[in-house]
């Protein structure tokens, strides 16, 4: 069984290409560029076909929690439903209102399509499996996911709408406030490790199951559980995705967009929301730590999924919040539970109390 | 420092996903508070009661059908109560215990799509699926009995259009035992969760005097705390004959309108197991009494209300004792409501006008006719 799943493990891919570019003569900075390259459009793929994958398995959740089948006809249990909805986008017009800020409009959905993706760049989907170990790769991720308020605002701003305009001043003052107790929760979790590296860590929880910060008694479990409600709100979901309030603000600030670039800010959504499981599973979860008979991506890709089902669970569970009572729970709620958590959990360090 | 703010006015509807069809709401809005509602009706306006006087008695009822067509047994109904009135038309027993189950049964029905759309317009996407669900067993009952799912045409003159078939007595007796059953599930998702107490408890009250004040009735007069019932106020039909009760709540904010729904719903489905078995009772298998097509009431007028799933459904006829009604005229519950919006809107935010709408459970056509 060991020896499958090592034959399984994919981080010699890395190396080997590595090698591969190396003997063709290429001196450091392209060599260095040219590897990035290749393995930042790998990245893009795989993402790209789970956002079409994860769009699917939304709905079909939603469908078997209401009792209804969902998507049927597209292949088994219309399994290639949203690449069929992907070819349709791409034929619709690209409708352009007449008084719309040209560049800002233009831009909007390709900043908020660029920034989802561009977080995988320090995400260690398995053992070696991280196309830069950035020595500060947690802060990049949060810096990253903040990017998503810019094109939000640019797209309610560009398209000239009010109710566009609404969803983005509402997403800019969420998204802000969230991200907060977001930082904050994840810093208890650093604050054992002392790295910010993604891979330094994963590293620090492997070993037993305990090993990992969720199990990790108080901090670790009220650390997880105000990060997935902040990241929840990061990720406009529901309970929190007021910015797309269908019934207040009809689609929010994506209202004016069609065809392609709707598509890109809805394969953005999804990416987004795998991003903040993936980081949960990262920090929380023990990364692609597991247990020997499977390989270590698959293991951060099962768990990662499973913090996603949790998400869509929320979804198709809550009524949504108002937009004050939204800021309420961050600012009055979560922050001072994070910073409390964090400040315990300092002193338990400088005491030596923990384990 | 206070920052110098603007008002700027959205224009809410009539295509908007929440206004429930084609209500328009121009709104005065600080950011995000509102500072004033102003409904705009008349975009469904059909002129049904000019067209009924073109018609004869009989061919009103589908027209009847379109005022509300979330409950047209209710409309039905009350177009067929005045004609009777007026020509003095005794309808028979049976068709008076079909008559009940039909109106109560459109009543669940139309609480329970209720039920999925105000969950939906506060951003919960399954209780409209679960509502919509139950609402299927109802429905089929209708198109079993009188072949249409939505506008039935099926409370007539003197009586009804058609006899049960014999399965819908079982069918019927199975869909109030699984609805009865799955209020529980409804409850349970939403009824003690956080979120939607926060988003429905003191969210637009309405105070039963304003309440009066404005004409507001059905459900939505009952949250408030006033125990006006035509079904025990004013007994049409044979509704004396029922053991139910009428469920009153106490604040009229948001969350008591949803909860008098589901209430309702309860004592609905009493009222619906009583009649099916007073049904078994009756042996006269006379479903409508002798009414002539070429239908011509005595020169008068007649006035019949009922109680609707939406307020007090009223009809008013004038017949010259010609064949086409001289004048009809309609009283919907909505259109009251509708006015008492901007009352209840008062300093609200955008998310809890819409939910203070979809509590109200307007629906447009019975708003404009």
């Amino acid at each position: 069984m060991n020896g499958f799943s090592e034959f399984l493990e994919l981080h010699p891919l890395f190396s080997w290409l590595y090698e591969l570019l190396k003997s063709t003569g290429l001196q450091d900075p392209w060599l260095r560029v040219t590897h990035y390259s290749i393995l930042g459009s790998m990245m893009f793929g795989v993402l790209s076909l789970i956002a079409l994958f994860l769009v699917w398995w939304e709905r079909k959740i939603a469908a078997h929690i209401q009792q209804r089948f969902g998507p049927m006809r597209h292949g088994w249990h219309g399994w290639y439903q949203t690449i069929m909805d992907a070819i349709k986008l791409l034929q619709k017009e690209d409708v352009k209102i007449a008084l719309r800020d040209k560049p800002v409009f233009f831009w909007a959905p390709i900043v908020c399509f660029v920034a989802a993706f561009c977080v995988y760049v320090v995400m260690p989907f398995g053992e070696g499996l991280i196309v830069a170990d950035l020595n500060i790769g947690i802060l990049y991720v949060l810096a990253i996911t903040t990017w998503t308020v810019i094109s939000l605002l640019m797209a309610g701003w560009g398209s000239n709408n009010k109710y566009a305009l609404l969803g983005g001043m509402r997403s800019a003052a969420q998204i802000v406030s969230y991200e907060v107790p977001m930082a904050v929760s994840i810093l208890t979790p650093i604050l054992f490790v002392g790295s910010l590296s993604m891979n330094d860590i994963v590293l620090s929880q492997t070993g037993p199951i305990y090993n990992w910060f969720v199990f990790r008694l108080p901090f670790g479990p009220i650390a997880f559980l105000t990060f997935i409600i902040a990241g929840t709100a990061e990720a406009n979901r529901t309970p929190f995705d007021i910015p797309e309030a269908e019934q207040e603000l009809v689609s929010g600030y994506n209202v004016e967009y069609s065809g392609m670039k709707f598509a890109m800010f809805f394969l953005a959504e999804f990416v987004n929301m795998f991003t903040i499981a993936a980081v949960a599973v990262t920090v929380f979860f023990g990364g692609w730590n597991g247990f020997q008979f499977l390989p270590s991506w698959l293991w951060f890709l099962g768990k990662t999924l499973l913090i996603v089902l949790l998400l869509m669970l929320f979804r198709w569970t809550y009524p949504r919040l108002r937009v004050d009572q939204l800021m309420m729970f961050a600012w009055k709620f979560l922050v001072p539970v994070t910073f409390v958590n964090l400040i315990i959990a300092g002193l338990f360090k400088h005491l030596g109390w923990y384990w | 420092m206070a920052l110098r703010t603007e008002e700027f006015v959205v224009n809410m509807g009539p295509h908007h996903p929440s206004t429930h069809g084609v209500c328009r709401l121009v709104l005065t809005l600080d950011g995000e508070r509102v500072k004033k509602v102003e409904p705009v009706i008349g975009y469904l306006h059909r002129s049904i009661e000019k067209i009924c006087e073109n018609r004869t008695y009989p061919q009103c009822i589908p027209m009847f059908d379109r005022i509300e067509y979330v409950t047209s047994m209710s409309c039905n109904q009350v177009f067929a109560m005045a004609a009777e009135r007026l020509a003095e038309i005794e309808v028979p027993e049976r068709a008076e215990y079909l008559r009940v189950i039909m109106l109560e049964l459109n009543r669940i029905a139309s609480h329970l799509l209720f039920y999925g759309v105000t969950a939906m317009d506060i951003g919960a996407y399954t209780p409209f699926l679960y509502g919509l669900r139950e609402r299927e067993l109802i429905i089929d009952l209708f198109e079993m009995t009188c072949g249409q799912r939505l506008t039935y045409n099926y409370i007539r003159i003197g009586g009804v259009s058609h006899d049960i078939p014999p399965e819908f007595v079982p069918k019927c007796r199975e869909a109030m035992r699984i609805i009865g059953q799955k209020m529980a599930d409804y409850e349970g998702l939403l009824n003690e969760n956080p979120i939607w107490l926060a988003r429905t408890k003191d969210i637009g009250i309405l105070r039963a005097e304003d309440a009066i004040a404005w004409g507001v009735s059905g459900p939505v007069l009952r949250a408030s705390g006033v125990k006006h019932d035509l079904r025990k106020d004013d007994p049409y039909s044979i509704y004396d004959r029922f053991d139910f009760e009428i469920p009153v709540q106490k604040n009229g904010d948001t969350f008591d309108r949803y909860i008098q729904r589901l209430d309702e719903i309860r004592e609905s489905i009493k009222i619906v197991n009583q009649a099916l078995n007073g049904l078994e009772g009756v042996e006269d298998d006379k479903i409508k009494a002798k009414v002539s097509p070429n239908f011509k009431p005595p020169a008068g007028e007649a006035y019949a209300r009922i109680e609707n799933s939406r307020g007090e459904l009223g009809t008013y006829l004038i017949s010259d004792g010609t064949k086409k009604p001289l004048r009809v005229k309609t009283r919907g519950g909505s259109y009251n409501q509708l006015q008492a919006l901007p009352l209840m809107c008062h300093d609200v935010l955008v998310a809890d006008l819409v939910a203070i709408f979809a509590t109200l459970d307007v629906i447009m056509p019975e708003v404009d006719r």
